[in-house]
């Protein structure tokens, strides 16, 4: 059976007709096309899916899209805003804090919510933040080094 | 140095797209009127098909077809090649079994392919191959090397008794005898190199497209070398002209090894696709990726170590089990053999080794390189029988190593097992990390760490590495059934902008920024008019793709030598319209100058100048400005380096956490040190990965049970330090810029200096072995059973 679910994606009204049980990160993906939020496993534990419901970190895959139905949704592709990277964006560029750019989406959409409720992270408060997000590229060094400057950028 | 040259840490040019979700992997593009492919896959380690019975699935509405292996076979494609044979001592070949793409009778372990659902939806493939009837009955299995290796053990082939593959050996047993024979002491390890699952980010994903109308074939696949997928899949399993079928790589989220090799799956799709004349896509599940995608390491050893009373090394003797898994993976029997035991010698002048391997196959995923592909494995038996023997003969760690160091003097070094290395200060690297890692206050925090009744200990790793397998008429005397150079292009555009066309394939390591230095550095062209293109055989020269560390070493030595080329025309044409000898004319800052004047013509007017020949030297001179190069090395090139692990050990529950990490290494010249440093990094995470975490586990009757990230450890960021990080450069000799290579000296490196550092917080307990990974559980239980 199919449905049709409509939100606000990056501060635009979408809607697509899915089926029930279409996780949000395939709607996202398959649906409406929107290709940066990665899927990296099937049992909840990468990261690689994280995008903002209603201003919180969630993993795409863990949720149905009908779930997010009249939600605000954020994605990566919603970050930069008018051509401007965001400070985050810069400080992983800056700092190296990616490699394959596979997990950086899901990365990226994690610690700004992070930033977001504490804007001044430790290191050890960011690895145990990043605990939900693998990384196979990094060892994370660069990865932690990107949020602490980032998070700087951003007070 | 250039700006943005050699040398500069410049920021990368791909982490644009990347970090604003605009990277385009093979699992994000989408062909029109594309089906989804679903892979059936077996579900016991070793069974005969009796039937497959479809009949319910291809009535469910969207499902376009179900195929099996028979359907293969009568369309007639071929079996998965291997690429490397290997000889046994008698000199006669390896077993090498038949690879069907899909199981015809006999499944071999869990994970086979056994048949494809295809339908409109992937959802809809999903469901119906739930309705797919196999009749399987059941067969005894051997999974692990130990069950692989009993007697009477389930036979995966029966061509090939007790399960061996291959029984190979290398160096001078006669003169390994000798040695042992006059030795003072003799040092005995037993290890095993834990079975791992390479899990880069991205599953692997492949969208078959035929085009009927052109006859024409077009892969998209998550490879790290396109043309060589395009050359066996076309010539050996499709039969498919190499005109005809174009392999892309697009972004490609991290390969570690595991996307090297040409899978079913790629084939599938592919066949598939021209059956049904519609794009066919499929995408690895992770936990499909966990039962398909190549393992790694697995190999059992005994090893002794012949020394003379005062520590020197006199002889090493080594038998290794290698686990291939059911079937030869693409390069498979290279990584126990020309990969591993060839790296015995190390860093020492030990003169006499002797080495024997045992390829073996078992009911389990094929084998085949990960990060490192065998030289890990020699670097951690090597590290570790050395580091066993300083303790029995009481020699420091750091000064047994000096004492069989090879001299910053001795080289080239020629090993007693086929290598001839040509640079190296493993002195230097030792010095530097000792220096950086303050060694020398170690003492003062082990007693702190005891205070808090933690036990610290410290290890030692001083490993060597070869990369970029070379040269090709080398290799191919050794089995390899492929050529091992690179090709790269440089396309000056008329306006004077650079398009690199490159064999290599960039998975992470940033390729579009190293590669662009090069050119910036050589040309003067500025860094933004520099584009790296690479990942599609529609557009790139025949290329070998990346391994092995082998991008800059021997894809970058290919766009050193186009750029050659580039110069010397550029000269020629310089030459002409500033009315000067070529030979008076030099490149200085992105301008061709007749030396010793101020007459100067802009690199940018001379790539005008060779498209637009208005004013050029027709007679002598074609148009135009592109060039390019195939490179094949002389040798390997051998990074080496040190690594110096601190471990807190919590003796009540067997914790360990990695307080300090140093490594000091020698990758030769460095083009961006921020990049290589991020290599680094990430080589290291998956050597301490495989140390304290990892592991590929098979039950008794063949069952994987590590098939998810819920059984499977992968390294956090809560679970690691900071890396203390140094580099001192010893140059390549055999290449233009000296460089050897970064991309797994961590890895190689790093597992044996975390065990040893463990047995060195517990070996005052009575504690001389630690096995991979080191579980709370395991180091808490030697702890116990060493005070028993």
């Amino acid at each position: 059976m199919s449905i049709t679910v409509s939100f606000t994606l990056n501060g635009e009204s979408v809607r697509a007709e899915v089926d029930n049980r279409t996780l949000l990160v395939e709607m996202i993906r398959d649906h409406l096309g929107r290709t940066g939020t990665h899927v990296g496993c099937d049992t909840s534990q990468c990261g690689a899916c994280v995008i903002h419901v209603d201003g919180r970190s969630v993993k795409s895959c863990s949720m149905l899209a009908v779930q997010a139905a009249g939600a605000d949704v954020a994605t990566i592709e919603g970050v930069a805003q008018n051509g401007n990277l965001h400070p985050m964006q810069e400080a992983f560029r800056e700092h190296h804090g990616l490699q394959c750019g596979f997990c950086t989406p899901g990365m990226i959409m994690s610690v700004l919510d992070l930033v977001k409720q504490n804007p001044d992270p430790s290191e050890k408060e960011i690895r145990e933040w990043l605990e939900g997000n693998l990384c196979r590229c990094t060892g994370y060094q660069n990865i932690v080094r990107a949020v602490k400057a980032g998070a700087e950028a951003m007070r | 140095m250039t700006e943005n040259g050699i040398g500069a840490a410049v920021r990368r040019k791909e982490d644009q797209r990347f970090i604003t979700g605009k990277g385009r992997y093979t699992d994000d593009i989408n062909r029109p009127h594309q089906l989804y492919a679903h892979i059936i896959r077996s579900p016991l380690p070793h069974a005969t098909i009796n039937s497959i019975d479809a009949k319910a699935a291809l009535e469910m509405p969207g499902v376009v077809a179900v195929l099996t292996g028979k359907n293969m076979v009568d369309d007639g494609v071929g079996g998965l090649p291997c690429g490397w044979g290997v000889n046994n001592k008698d000199g006669s070949p390896m077993v090498e079994p038949p690879h069907p793409p899909i199981a015809l009778d006999t499944v071999r372990y869990v994970g086979d392919q056994v048949a494809v659902v295809i339908a409109e939806k992937r959802s809809i493939a999903r469901d119906a191959a739930e309705l797919v009837d196999v009749d399987y009955e059941d067969l005894p299995a051997a999974a692990s090397l130990a069950a692989a290796s009993t007697d009477g053990a389930p036979l995966v082939w029966k061509d090939a008794p007790g399960n061996v593959c291959f029984d190979w050996e290398i160096g001078d047993a006669a003169a390994t005898e000798e040695a042992f024979a006059n030795a003072a002491h003799v040092t005995s390890i037993d290890v095993v190199n834990s079975r791992l699952i390479p899990n880069a980010m991205e599953p692997r994903s492949a969208i078959g497209d035929y085009d009927s109308g052109r006859d024409e074939y077009t892969l998209y696949t998550t490879s790290q070398n396109p043309h060589v997928i395009r050359l066996l899949m076309g010539a050996y399993v499709l039969g498919i002209p190499e005109h005809k079928l174009r392999v892309i790589s697009p972004d490609v989220g991290g390969g570690f090894g595991s996307k090297i090799f040409h899978y079913a799956e790629e084939a599938i799709v592919t066949w598939a696709s021209k059956r049904l004349d519609r794009p066919v896509k499929w995408t690895a599940d992770r936990s499909e990726s966990f039962m398909s995608d190549a393992h790694g390491r697995d190999h059992l050893t005994h090893a002794e170590l012949a020394l003379s009373g005062d520590g020197e090394f006199l002889g090493l003797r080594v038998q290794t089990k290698a686990n291939l898994g059911a079937y030869l993976s693409t390069f498979g029997p290279a990584v126990p053999t020309y990969m591993h035991a060839v790296l015995y010698a190390g860093t020492y002048k030990t003169p006499a080794i002797y080495c024997e391997i045992k390829g073996m196959f078992s009911h389990s995923v094929p084998v085949d390189a990960y990060r490192g592909a065998g030289r890990p494995e020699a670097s951690y038996l090597l590290e570790r029988i050395v580091d066993r023997a300083a303790r029995e003969l009481g020699i420091d760690q750091a000064e047994i190593r000096r004492r069989n160091f090879i001299p910053p003097d001795g080289f080239p070094y020629q090993t007693p097992v086929a290598l001839e290395y040509d640079s190296g200060d493993y002195f230097a690297s030792l010095d530097q990390c000792i220096e950086l890692a303050d060694c020398a206050g170690f003492d003062k925090r082990k007693g702190e760490s005891a205070k808090r009744g933690k036990r610290r200990g410290i290890g030692y790793s001083t490993y060597i590495e070869a990369c970029g397998v070379a040269p090709s008429n080398v290799a191919g005397s050794l089995g390899a059934r492929a050529g091992l150079y690179e090709a790269g292009t440089i396309r000056v555009n008329p306006t004077g902008s650079v398009t690199v066309l490159t064999g290599s394939h960039s998975h992470g390591q940033g390729h579009e920024t190293t590669f662009a230095q090069l050119v910036t550095e050589t040309l003067g062209v500025d860094f933004e008019n520099v584009e790296v293109v690479h990942g599609d055989t529609g557009k790139i020269p025949f290329g070998m793709g990346t391994y092995g560390s082998r991008s800059l070493a021997v894809g970058g030595m290919a766009v050193m030598s186009a750029l050659e080329k580039i110069k010397t025309k550029a000269k020629k044409i310089a030459a002409h319209l500033l009315e000067a000898s070529e030979d008076d004319v030099e490149f200085v800052d992105g301008q061709l100058r007749v030396t010793g004047t101020d007459r100067t013509v802009a690199f940018g007017d001379v790539a005008l100048a060779a498209y637009v020949p208005h004013n050029y030297p027709l007679d002598v001179l074609e148009p135009g400005l592109e060039e390019t190069a195939f490179y094949d090395p002389k040798n390997f090139t051998y990074p080496a380096g040190c690594h110096i692990c601190e471990v807190e050990v919590d003796p009540d529950t067997g914790v360990v956490k990695v307080d300090r990490f140093t490594a000091a290494d020698d990758f030769g010249r460095i083009i961006n040190p921020m990049i290589v440093e991020g290599q680094v990094h990430g080589g290291l995470t998956q050597g301490i990965g495989q140390a304290l975490y990892e592991q590929c586990v098979y039950d008794d009757t063949g069952q994987l049970l590590t098939g998810s990230y819920m059984d499977y450890c992968m390294p956090k960021a809560d679970n690691l330090p900071n890396y203390e990080l140094a580099t001192n450069v010893t140059l390549c000799a055999h290449n233009v810029l000296g460089v050897k290579g970064c991309g797994e000296a961590g890895t190689i490196g790093s597992a044996p200096a975390v065990i040893n550092a463990i047995v060195d917080a517990l070996s005052d307990l009575g504690v001389t072995d630690m096995p991979m990974p080191a579980t709370p559980e395991r180091v808490w239980q030697a702890i116990r059973e060493a005070a028993a």
